[in-house]
């Protein structure tokens, strides 16, 4: 299963982390030190995968994002890099050719997407249509509700002047 | 987040005023962070649900992105969860699996939340909860909700229903008693036709797989029309995963999956779905020859591929071949070597464990030689991968491959001059080990260590320090086979010696006291056998043996050489002689006088042992050179005494000691071991206890020497063995010169330190890959006749299992209670027993008699259906014709007996699949037949 996976950018921001195991928030903060310090110096034709702790790193780097995955030992290395590009097509379907500042200021999209594709630290879903279908249905939910709060808002603003 | 809403109007700053706040960092990020979660504290405690909501977003992107605690936000988190709103929920669930674990104080009050959510109408808001629950789910709430997940898994909706699969797994985790409601159901979905569905169930069951394979063998027949139906890669993936864990328990079921998993490799376009099926093979069918022909063939063009990432895998699953298939390996050796010059150091690992792999002891000096060039150009960190790689090779099974020791010793030593070196400890353990279990090598461990004692730049590195306490521990006890003792004795004193650390100081002035002891009595001994009529118990007859000793000094200095001949080889370069002697009993008192002070204890007793016996014997050894025999001889014999003494006590010899040496020695009377030291912990609870590794024996130098009986050694006489080997040193020298440093004269006393790495046999570099290559082409073929010029030495081992105590237990069969839920699900609760392998390897209470019953239809049945796995539709009347045929002919059928009977039995298709389920119950009909073995092979 995946155990984590981690958006880090090519400074060693970190962009996104999504935890399926349990770590404390300390852990948390030395894996990601640990890791970036790894895999942002390997070089660009080196292969995709790192050995830590006893687990798998699979890695790759979009654009100046680097997207990791932590995997059992007995994981298909190959399969999670099919899951990572996976997950970079279905953004960039969603946020139209996407870049590093959309996953940026869209941070929980970015999460909502993720968690259609991979539940429990294993493949949900892997049809890209089907996601960007589920991603919208539960867009149009929250829109919805954000406008009656709005309009309410909005009685509440003019009444209260 | 676009368009204005209520937070704007509010002036409530949104996620996304924090993301440009943060980003154009006016105020600096720290200082703008602690400002922002001021704000959020105080917006957290609004009642309006959005405000809430909107501080919890912030709160959760700062947790998550900036690691701040999150903790104080858990209660208001729920109330934002109690919201109706699902942009409100949405937030409440992202922030919940971001931060709750299983301490949150707020937990218990979830579950009617996450309750109510998964009985919803709306999917979506059944999916968060599911998602939720599959990250928090602890003991408590897996058990109260496993009814709603029970149900969920045969919802209507494949939405909820894959991820309710999913979530499963994480409850089967928590609360096992829930395999008991669920596994039936989650069974089920795996004859379901949505892709997403089935890929769900197969995940599960491949991690559950991971655990306790055995188990699921059952439920072989259905993973296996998956297997041949599927036509999706990521459930083909799965599956395959789970044969690999189940084709080792079942050898029949390995034969069964072998040629589908050979037509997946041979058609499929998918690299991933590939490397699974060749991992499948080499990992779990390793017996099937032409399989594993097969997989390797692939992995081949794996690593002939220009793609890293192909190459590295090839290489691990080449490594997994290597166990049982070298010759995998040396078929593809010219990739394999190459790749230890390759850019990236994870594929340089790899094959550098694969080159390892192809080490026999014919070829071992071979490569360990072109591998140490290899170390001696590479980075620090791969150099000291591919030492400790050939260190713990060579030393497998107390080193099984190696059969010239001498060779292996120097080639220590060597390793630990490289300027990069770091496995000093190895080096240290492995070459006392070897001089307390190889007699033969003792002579060439003497002279390595020597090389090493004398070359102070090698003090500097405190790498080294291991090395050289090991080199000064083997030249202090082996002492006698020193050319020139007088020059360890300088060595082992040299003023740089500061630099070491103060236990291996210590070890460093036991081994001078050592090698003093055999000084004085060679020294001594040597003039009595001149005048054989002194000896120490003849006191009256001292006057001659001092005057001829007086005169055998005399002669010794003159004509050195020639008597050093006559009295024996050791001392063959450098006679001792009374000068050197007083020469080095001052240098004695100049170098370890300061040490009196020393505020290390072991340092400073040892230091105390040794001066205090330079005290004894110096003044004897003055005045017999300077006075005449009549004042000195009684003293002098008296010290000779102690000298004899103290040689005696030195030369005893030293074993290794088995770890579980300490288990031999009986328990004194008196001696209460069990009682309770609970109180002792209250006291001293603090403390860290000692790691536990005493006795095993890296450290044998700290023993006393005198005095320990190794009752279980078996020690070997050898006598006549010096001489022996001395001359066949020699010969092996003159043969295998190159693996021996020079040791020339003058560099002994050079007193300009050379550098820590002089390696001066480098030779041709350059090639080392074709040499390697042409190496381990001849690794495997039998060679017809052995290099090595003299027999392997015996290597003393202790007459029980010396490497490592076996574990006390071996893990029994995983009876956890998640498996032995499962396998009462799947065996227990329907009474049927489980197959004849799993009776005779598990000893789990629950199915006691049970599966003494000689048949077992049910998985009989279900095992049938592997034979026939081309159409969904006939599986389940294949499952009770298994039971039909078994009456007939219960082994030999082939497929045309097996079409025939599914003619037949299309016939009378009958009842749902429920009902098949529990045709369990009918199997006492059936005559009671010869033990049964359910059959994967039909």
């Amino acid at each position: 299963m995946i155990h984590f996976v981690l958006l880090i950018s090519r400074q060693g921001k970190v962009r996104l982390t999504k935890w399926y195991s349990p770590y404390s928030q300390k852990e948390r903060t030395k894996v990601i030190r640990e890791l970036s310090g790894v895999i942002l110096t390997r070089g660009p034709k080196l292969c995709n995968f790192v050995d830590w702790r006893g687990f798998k790193v699979v890695y790759k780097r979009y654009a100046s994002l680097y997207f990791c995955m932590c995997i059992d030992q007995d994981d298909n290395e190959l399969e999670v890099l099919e899951i990572i590009h996976h997950f970079v097509e279905i953004l960039d379907r969603y946020f139209g050719s996407v870049c590093e500042l959309d996953l940026i200021f869209n941070f929980h999209k970015a999460y909502y997407i993720l968690d259609e594709l991979l539940l429990a630290g294993e493949l949900q879903e892997s049809s890209k249509k089907t996601i960007a279908r589920l991603i919208a249905a539960q867009d149009s939910l929250v829109e919805t509700a954000k406008e009656q709060a709005s309009s309410i808002s909005n009685i509440i603003a003019q009444a209260t002047k | 987040m676009s368009g204005p809403s209520l937070m704007d109007s509010l002036f409530q700053p949104s996620l996304e005023d924090l993301i440009k706040g943060l980003r154009q960092q006016l105020i600096g990020e720290q200082a703008f962070i602690s400002k922002s979660l001021e704000e959020i504290r105080k917006e957290i405690k609004s009642t309006d649900l959005s405000t809430k909501s909107t501080a919890l977003l912030k709160l959760s992107y700062l947790s998550n992105l900036h690691f701040q605690d999150m903790s104080f936000a858990a209660f208001p988190a729920l109330e934002v969860l109690s919201s109706p709103r699902f942009s409100h929920k949405k937030i409440a669930y992202h922030a919940i699996s971001l931060s709750f674990h299983d301490s949150t104080p707020v937990l218990l009050l979830i579950t009617n939340h996450l309750r109510k959510d998964l009985n919803s109408t709306n999917e979506f808001e059944v999916s968060l909860s599911l998602q939720c629950l599959s990250r928090i789910a602890n003991v408590d709430l897996a058990r109260d909700l496993t009814p709603e997940v029970f149900a969920l898994l045969s919802s209507n909706k494949f939405y909820v229903r894959k991820r309710a699969v999913a979530v499963v797994l994480r409850v089967f985790e928590k609360y096992p008693d829930s395999v008991r409601v669920c596994f039936k159901r989650l069974v089920e979905n795996l004859e379901n036709s949505d892709p997403q569905v089935l890929s769900a169930v197969v995940g599960v069951f491949s991690e559950l797989a991971c655990k306790d394979p055995r188990s699921y063998l059952p439920l072989a027949p259905e993973f296996y029309k998956i297997l041949v139906d599927s036509k999706n890669n990521w459930i083909s993936i799965k599956v395959l995963k789970i044969f690999s864990k189940l084709a080792p328990l079942e050898p029949r079921l390995a034969k069964r999956v072998v040629e589908p998993i050979c037509d997946l490799m041979r058609n499929t376009g998918a690299k991933s779905l590939l490397f699974e099926c060749i991992r499948t093979v080499v990992t779990s069918l390793s017996e099937n020859e032409s399989a594993v022909r097969l997989a390797v063939g692939k992995v081949r063009e794996f690593l002939e591929d220009e793609d890293p990432n192909l190459k590295y895998l090839g290489l691990q699953a080449l490594r997994i071949v290597a166990e049982k298939h070298l010759w995998a390996v040396s078929e593809n050796k010219e990739v394999v070597i190459k790749s230890l010059s390759d850019a990236d150091p994870n594929i340089k690992i790899e094959s550098l464990r694969l080159v390892m792999a192809m080490v026999s002891e014919h070829n071992v000096s071979e490569i360990s030689r072109v591998l140490v060039n290899y170390a001696i150009k590479s980075d620090p960190v791969f150099c000291n991968e591919i030492l400790g790689s050939i260190l713990s090779t060579c030393s497998r099974n107390l080193y099984e491959i190696i059969v010239d020791f001498d060779w292996y010793v120097s080639l220590l030593g060597e390793m630990s001059r490289i300027a990069h070196c770091q496995m000093g400890d190895e080096i240290e353990n492995q070459l006392i080990d070897i001089g307390l279990r190889v007699k033969d090598v003792r002579p060439e461990l003497v002279r390595v260590a020597r090389d090493l004692l004398i070359d102070p730049a090698l003090l500097g590195n405190s790498f080294l320090h291991g090395v050289l306490s090991g080199a000064a521990w083997a030249s202090g006890e082996y002492v006698e086979f020193s050319r020139n003792p007088l020059e360890l004795m300088e060595a082992l004193l040299q003023p740089r010696t500061s630099l070491l650390p103060p236990p291996i100081r210590a070890i460093y002035i036991q081994a001078a006291f050592k090698v003093l002891v055999f000084c004085l009595h060679t020294c001594f001994m040597r003039g009595k056998s001149i005048a054989p009529s002194a000896s120490l118990d003849n006191l009256p007859a001292g006057v001659s043996a001092s005057a001829s000793y007086e005169s055998f000094d005399d002669f010794s200095v003159e004509n050195g050489a020639d008597v050093a001949v006559v009295h024996g080889q050791t001392c063959a370069s450098a006679p001792i002689t009374k000068e050197s002697i007083v020469n080095i009993l001052n240098m004695v008192e100049l170098a370890l006088g300061p040490l009196l002070g020393s505020h290390d204890v072991e340092v400073q007793e040892r230091a105390r042992n040794l001066l205090g016996f330079v005290d004894l014997t110096k003044p004897e050894i003055l005045n017999s050179s300077i006075h005449e025999k009549r004042d000195s001889e009684g003293k002098r014999v008296e010290s000779s005494k102690i000298i004899k003494l103290m040689h005696d006590a030195f030369s005893k010899e030293l074993g290794p000691v088995s770890l579980s040496a300490q288990g031999k020695v009986s328990l004194p009377d008196g001696l209460v071991l069990k009682e309770n030291l609970g109180d002792l912990e209250m006291i001293c609870g603090d403390i860290e206890p000692p790691s536990s590794n005493s006795f095993s024996f890296g450290s044998p130098y700290e023993e006393e020497k005198d005095g320990l009986s190794f009752s279980n050694l078996q020690i070997r006489d050898d006598n006549e063995q010096s001489n022996e080997s001395t001359s066949l040193l020699a010969a092996h020298r003159k043969r295998h010169g190159l693996y021996y440093l020079s040791s020339g004269k003058s560099e002994m006393i050079s007193n300009d330190y050379p550098p820590a790495s002089d390696h001066t046999l480098q030779g041709d570099i350059n090639d080392n890959a074709d040499d390697l290559v042409k190496l381990t082409a001849e690794s495997l073929i039998p060679k017809r006749k052995p290099k090595h010029g003299k027999p392997r030495p015996v290597v003393v081992k202790l007459d029980e299992v010396d490497e490592k105590p076996v574990a006390m237990k071996q893990p029994e069969s995983r009876d956890d209670s998640l498996s032995g839920a499962v396998r009462d699900v799947l065996f227990g609760s329907e009474d049927i027993p489980p197959t004849s392998s799993q009776s005779n390897l598990s000893n789990s209470s629950k199915r006691k008699g049970k599966e003494k019953q000689h048949t077992d239809p049910h998985t009989e049945s279900k095992v049938s259906a592997v034979g026939d796995g081309n159409s969904s539709s006939r599986r389940r009347k294949d499952r009770s014709q298994g039971k039909e045929r078994r009456h007939r002919s219960p082994r030999k059928k082939n497929d045309e007996e097996r079409k025939d009977a599914d003619q037949k039995e299309k016939k009378k298709s009958s009842g749902g699949r429920h009902k098949s389920r529990q045709r369990a119950e009918e199997p006492l009909k059936v005559p009671a037949q010869t033990p049964v073995i359910p059959d994967f092979l039909l």
